[in-house]
């Protein structure tokens, strides 16, 4: 966090075809120095530790501070992101086009469900 | 638990920094309380924002995802031609610190830089549908990383939290009773010491006076016998022989 101050930082997906493009059209894709992109696309035929490793690399990569991750591909890798307690990257779990948000999935909200009574939730 | 204290020895000095001692771990306990109080307060208003935001985020995620499909609708399958002419990132995110009790807070602020990247990419047909899609993705990333600071923001002081929590339960719970401990031990100690010297005063007295009795006894008694207990008087004696100049 010490030199980041000056270098844009980046955002990262991993999500369907359909997460992806949208994102990239709103001007967040990149390709670094070795041509690595900053997104993932997950379809059926993407194997869990695939998806594991990807976010593993995006979670190592300095440039980059926040991971957009579909809830349903999040659900895939849920232990790897319960135990990333770390605050940078942020992890992020955004709805996807054919699974609604659902709240009670998400691992900062069920850490903040200790706190916070389920009426507070709605 | 009188096990439970400083190793120390017992004097008014060490009593003294004791008390000192003592002090300070008070001011520190209430000064860490009222941070943690600060600390919770922020925490709250952060975690009452991440709900509303993500409340929010699914009503934009929808919107993005329909124009999405507007946009296909419109100008056919462009998912791979965007997957696959990917270059610069357009928008971009910066750090920014917000100081909260002395805690850094990382704040994340959106900006862009250089020009759309999908400008020469030849989706060129239902141009108006993709602008609406680009703008309605543009506000969710916008969101997006507001929601992440917030999220960012929540990590970091629920860490904090526990960390001041834990301070200032140690210093209840362990340092408080164990330096009141040490003092209780140095007070009863020096009050032990102080009755010990007492005693042995009172036992000096007593020898004393138990002397003195048995000389003015004996006294008494030689004086019942005749004999000039009392010395004389010094100016009775006359004569006064001579030091220096005797013969």
């Amino acid at each position: 966090m010490t030199h980041s101050a000056k270098s844009g930082k980046l955002l990262a997906v991993i999500g369907d075809e359909d997460t992806c493009t949208g994102f990239l059209l709103g001007g967040i894709g990149e390709l670094n120095k070795h041509r690595h992109p900053n997104f993932m696309v997950v379809d059926k035929s993407t194997s869990v530790s695939e998806i594991e490793d990807c976010f593993n690399a995006f979670k190592s990569r300095d440039e980059i501070a926040i991971i957009l991750i579909n809830q349903n591909v999040a659900e895939e890798i849920r232990h790897v992101l319960d135990a990333h307690t770390d605050p940078t990257p942020a992890v992020l779990e955004i709805p996807s086009k054919d699974h609604p948000y659902d709240a009670n999935k998400d691992s900062i909200l069920r850490r903040a469900k200790g706190m916070f009574s389920a009426e507070d939730l709605r | 638990m009188a096990s439970d204290r400083i190793a120390i020895f017992p004097s008014r000095m060490a009593l003294t920094t004791m008390k000192g001692k003592l002090k300070g771990a008070q001011k520190g306990h209430s000064l860490l309380k009222k941070k943690a109080d600060a600390l919770t307060l922020r925490f709250r208003q952060i975690l009452k924002k991440i709900i509303e935001t993500k409340m929010l985020m699914g009503d934009v995620m929808k919107e993005a995802a329909f124009s999405l499909a507007e946009a296909k609708f419109a100008s056919g399958e462009i998912n791979h031609m965007v997957l696959q002419n990917v270059s610069k990132a357009q928008t971009k995110v910066r750090f920014k610190k917000d100081n909260v009790a002395g805690v850094q807070l990382p704040i994340f602020e959106h900006y862009t830089d250089g020009t759309d990247t999908y400008e020469l990419t030849g989706l060129s047909r239902g141009g108006q549908q993709l602008g609406k899609l680009k703008k309605n993705y543009s506000k969710a990333v916008e969101l997006l990383v507001d929601l992440a600071s917030l999220q960012t923001s929540f990590i970091t002081l629920d860490e904090v939290i526990k960390i001041t929590n834990r301070r200032v339960n140690a210093i209840e719970h362990v340092i408080i009773p164990r330096i009141e401990n040490t003092l209780a031990y140095i007070s009863t100690e020096l009050d032990e010491r102080e009755r010990e010297e007492f005693f042995r005063l009172k036992k000096v007295q007593n020898k004393k006076g138990k002397d003195r009795a048995a000389n003015e006894a004996r006294k008494e008694a030689l004086r019942l016998q005749g004999v000039d207990v009392d010395g004389g008087n010094l100016l009775d004696d006359q004569y006064d022989e001579d030091l220096l100049f005797t013969d």
